[in-house]
């Protein structure tokens, strides 16, 4: 979910963005739900600037397996980016994915490991990927940058082809640890 | 009882449907509609309870020469109420919402839910930004509720509806053979 305060990410990730955007447009994924988070403040801008992507900001994740279930009754694809603890709010709304068996692409930027500040992040940083497992989501974790963009690729072939939920966890390792230091 | 009969005011509606996708939210409105008449061109949701309205969002935007019309009832629509914030953002102009309001949990044993407290639905989606809400409770009324399908988008209904007894009328409970219906119907699969 989206955090307030003045805290900036470190880095905002400027060349795994370039390719998860460019792996998205090649694939004709056309919406991007999302509830924000500071690491993926770069996606988000090229999605907004883009007139050929829709971006959907949810009031809460879950909202987003709903509307990817949607597009996809419409023959159109979609993605969910969102921070990991989003990934929680997401538990029933997953049944969607199992029980349609259908595509559900998601991309989660972690929170709550690598130099968490914030305790209150931790626990479901923590629990997320075991959280979306439970649930049947097959998880590609990414902790190095010049991976993110490959691995995203193939995460969507796999979600697409075979008509499953995969998600890609970038670590906060990649991100940038999130400081509120001046 | 005071309320509208859902089972006759589904059957009026439907009938009037055209070309139009119907997404169904759990429970009783699932089966109204599917009591009214079994389509491909209707997805039945028999779970994912708050999600009727993001998933005929989703469909409202992949199809935009088609009219999408969603029914739901009062407690899933409390679960999502969120997601008419979404609606309002996304402006789908060719996307109806009617939310079949008996102010109960009818599934789980008739409790009372928020629409029998204080909770005015049409009013949350007008404050979420929906220009268009209307509330039906008599007869006479119904006719407003073609602008379910005739208004610009996005159109926000609420119709009071009775704690009736009706047969159970269940469609295919399969998700994955529902949902390869509905986008072979749509040409999509």
């Amino acid at each position: 979910m989206a955090e307030t305060g003045t805290g900036t990410i470190t880095d905002a990730g400027t060349d795994w963005s370039d390719e998860v955007f460019a792996a998205m447009r090649a694939r004709g994924i056309g919406t991007v739900a999302t509830v924000p988070d500071g690491g993926l403040t770069r996606l988000l801008n090229l999605c907004a600037a883009d007139n050929a992507t829709r971006l959907v900001t949810l009031t809460t994740e879950e909202e987003g397996i709903g509307l990817l279930a949607g597009l996809w009754l419409g023959g159109k694809r979609g993605m969910l980016a969102m921070q990991s603890s989003g990934t929680g709010n997401c538990i029933n709304a997953l049944s969607l994915c199992a029980t349609l068996k259908m595509p559900c692409l998601m991309l989660v930027t972690m929170r709550g490991q690598w130099g968490e500040f914030n305790p209150w992040q931790v626990p479901m940083g923590q629990g997320a990927r075991a959280a979306m497992e439970a649930m049947g989501v097959i998880c590609f974790d990414v902790d190095e940058r010049p991976r993110i963009g490959e691995t995203f690729a193939a995460a969507a072939d796999l979600a697409f082809d075979s008509s499953v939920a995969v998600a890609v966890m970038i670590g906060q390792r990649a991100i940038g640890t999130k400081s509120f230091a001046k | 009882m005071n309320g509208l009969d859902r089972r006759e005011l589904i059957s009026e509606l439907l009938a009037r449907r055209g070309d139009a996708l119907v997404v169904t939210g759990l429970g009783s409105p699932s089966w109204d509609c599917f009591a009214a008449g079994d389509s491909a061109a209707t997805f039945y949701l028999w779970g994912a309870m708050g999600l009727a309205v993001p998933t005929a969002l989703g469909l409202a935007l992949a199809q935009p020469e088609r009219r999408v019309l969603c029914v739901t009832g009062d407690g899933e629509m409390m679960m999502g109420i969120g997601s008419l914030a979404v609606v309002a953002a996304q402006q789908p102009a060719n996307l109806g919402i009617l939310v079949l309001d008996n102010g109960h949990f009818g599934e789980t044993g008739r409790q009372e839910g928020m629409t029998s407290a204080r909770t005015d639905l049409a009013a949350m989606a007008a404050g979420a930004g929906i220009a268009t809400t209307l509330t039906v409770s008599e007869p006479s009324e119904m006719a407003q509720l073609a602008a379910l399908y005739d208004a610009p988008g996005p159109v926000f209904a609420v119709a009071k509806v009775a704690l009736g007894d009706h047969p159970l009328t269940l469609p295919e409970r399969d998700g994955a053979t529902l949902s390869r219906r509905f986008r072979a119907g749509l040409g999509v699969a």
